[in-house]
């Protein structure tokens, strides 16, 4: 097990340390000179210049300008945002929490539905309800999501008044933050307005979040589940007198959980490229509005950190799930 | 001795493979009206100008956000209704079509065939380049599709060309790492040791022994990477680094009719609801070219 861990952690050493190659790169590859992008100024002083660009240790040879943009990172110093001044990392932790809460709930209304539809669809193999659910798969997973979320406001909120239109919470409340997620932060409250408000709030993004993964949950819970109904110990237990449903529920879906679990850390790429479209259309404060807004305002260190952040965050997500796997499956961790 | 008449031998009659092709593509009723949908499309953008009923760009001052035709308040003049500058929302899409396609057919090119190059490369070196390349593609795998493509496009500033650039080097991983694969496999093949044995050089071994029966795979991802480029597009579009107004690229519309949720609400679907239709009609396609051209991929049932 050591091992394992040992050279899936040498592979994904490699991948991070390209990804700051990336990242460094990002700012080089600005058109124009990095230095008047960063000061945003005409007519600089030439003195003041030199003075700036020895600052920023824009003057020193590129790749000890790598090299101390490494040291720095491996001191958490992301650099600090053009407009507010603040630490990049600073930033990112205050806002990852709204993130974080938007993509679980996300994932939970994805994998509970996702799972429903597909075990349905699976047992109703060939029927009407086979061939709609599988439709309805099909066109969430060709889904363009800011186009969803739009008509979901449109039809939702602005026609039937039911949900807000975007944030995290109505402003007549005042949540001290402890954990930073809002369905949290309020229960800890004891407010239960507010709590009713944080939920209103979360419910459209979560499932303009969650259709791409429900989609791809459903259509791989019917195919493992398929494969799975086929088996003879299926039979068996069937044989033995057992109820249907007990046999689907107990005996099927626990063996075809492991590829379906698969498919859902693989989504975690996704929902973060999912949060960038969702949080601009919510105006949801989270780490993909942050992105955007970075990009037009021209705040490139925070653009840089940003991506980082994002990237490394997928690097360690995978890993867990590749370890996960080897705890799961002992096949897969003593192979080659 | 008695001659025996041996009966002439007769080829047996094997259809042509393009003929074998479209009856399994054909038996997929979904993937024959969407290939009928994208047919259609394409002639629509082919022949935009003259298609259209009106000038996309034309703004009539008299007619702002005018309801679509069947409405109560809609007229013939403007089928699909009038966005809140009075352009024809119709023509906008048509001419939106021509956009959304030529992103699609030179992204796509612009991945497919350096992907491919690289794969073959991969696979026959697979030592010291095939290493670094798939490496390479590994830390370009490491960030989301979408993400890496705003983080290209923040670089190089937004616009139809860096749109197109962006989400050919985001696509590019999936085309060298399904070459490589498939290429590997073949490597192993007995066709191909005879054919190195015979003095084919490497060149012919990968593009002419090698590629043909690698295509299945390819032409699949190539339709779907034509879906993904589309909606890839339109998501820039929508967040304002794609194709900038005023052309009637689809997302870019989608970005402009946010403001009008709560009066017009023809003017936030009709846009979307073409993209959907089209990204459907593509993973139709790619769902019946996958069980047409490569039986061992089809999905159960």
């Amino acid at each position: 097990m050591i091992q394992f861990l040992l050279k899936r952690i040498g592979v994904v050493i490699p991948t991070f340390l390209g990804i700051t190659v990336l990242a460094f790169a990002l700012i080089h590859m600005i058109p124009g000179d990095p230095v008047l992008v960063m000061l945003g100024e005409r007519n600089i002083d030439p003195a003041y210049y030199r003075e700036a660009m020895h600052r920023m240790g824009l003057d020193l040879p590129l790749w000890q300008q790598y090299v101390n943009y490494l040291g720095r990172l491996l001191h958490g110093d992301l650099g600090t945002s053009l407009i507010t001044q603040t630490p990049v990392m600073d930033e990112f932790l205050t806002l990852f929490p709204a993130t974080l809460e938007l993509s679980i709930a996300a994932m939970v209304f994805a994998v509970v539905f996702g799972l429903a539809a597909g075990i349905v669809a699976a047992v109703k193999r060939g029927t009407a309800v086979d061939h709609t659910v599988m439709g309805a798969a099909l066109t969430g997973y060709s889904m363009p999501i800011f186009w969803w979320g739009l008509i979901l406001i449109m039809v939702v909120s602005v026609h039937l008044g039911w949900t807000p239109v975007s944030g995290r919470l109505d402003i007549e409340f005042d949540i001290p933050p402890v954990t930073g997620l809002m369905l949290v932060d309020t229960l800890l409250s004891g407010d239960s307005g507010a709590f009713a408000s944080a939920l209103e709030h979360l419910i459209l993004p979560a499932i303009v979040l969650g259709t791409i993964p429900l989609a791809v949950v459903a259509r791989m819970t019917r195919s493992a589940m398929l494969e799975v109904l086929r088996e003879d110990y299926i039979r068996t237990a069937r044989a033995k007198g057992l109820s249907r449903t007990r046999v689907i529920l107990k005996h099927a879906l626990r063996n075809a959980l492991m590829p379906v679990v698969t498919v859902i850390g693989l989504q975690v790429g996704t929902m973060l490229a999912g949060a960038v479209l969702t949080e601009t259309i919510f105006s949801w404060p989270g780490i993909g509005k942050w992105l955007i807004d970075a990009i037009s305002r021209r705040d490139y260190p925070v653009v840089q950190g940003g991506i980082l952040l994002v990237a490394s965050m997928i690097i360690l997500v995978n890993l867990l799930v590749d370890l996960l796997y080897g705890v799961i499956n002992p096949r897969i961790r003593h192979a080659r | 001795m008695s001659e025996t008449t041996t009966p002439a031998l007769t080829a047996p009659d094997f259809p042509s493979p393009l003929a074998e092709f479209w009856h399994g593509f054909s038996r997929n009723r979904g993937a024959t009206v969407a290939l009928g949908f994208m047919l259609l499309l394409f002639v629509a953008a082919l022949f935009a100008p003259w298609i259209a009923p009106h000038n996309p760009i034309e703004q009539y001052r008299d007619a702002l956000l005018v309801p679509p035709a069947w409405t109560t308040d809609g007229s013939w003049r403007f089928i699909l209704g009038t966005d809140e500058l009075g352009r024809d929302i119709l023509s906008r899409l048509i001419h939106g079509a021509r956009i959304s396609l030529w992103i699609g057919v030179v992204s796509v090119l612009c991945s497919m065939i350096p992907g491919v190059v690289l794969g073959l490369l991969a696979a026959f070196y697979p030592d010291r380049l095939g290493t670094v390349i798939m490496r390479l593609m590994d830390i370009m795998m490491a960030l989301p599709s979408l993400l890496l493509a705003v983080a290209i496009v923040a670089v190089l500033g937004p616009g139809l060309a860096n749109t197109m650039l962006a989400i050919a080097i985001v696509a590019l991983p999936s085309y060298v790492r399904l070459t490589r694969a498939s290429a590997m496999t073949e490597l192993t093949r007995d066709y191909v040791v005879a054919s190195r044995l015979a003095g084919a050089g490497t060149l012919r071994l990968m593009f002419s022994t090698v590629l043909p029966n690698c295509m299945a795979p390819i032409i699949v991802q190539a339709t779907l990477g034509f879906s993904s480029a589309i909606l890839d597009a339109a998501a820039l579009g929508f967040l304002g680094l794609g194709a900038q107004p005023p052309l009637p690229e689809w997302g870019t519309m989608l970005a402009a009719a946010r403001d009008y949720i709560e009066r017009a609400w023809w003017v936030v679907t009709m846009p979307g609801l073409t993209i959907l239709l089209t990204v459907l009609a593509l993973n139709l396609m790619g769902d019946g070219l996958r069980d047409a051209l490569d039986p061992r991929l089809k999905q159960h049932d």
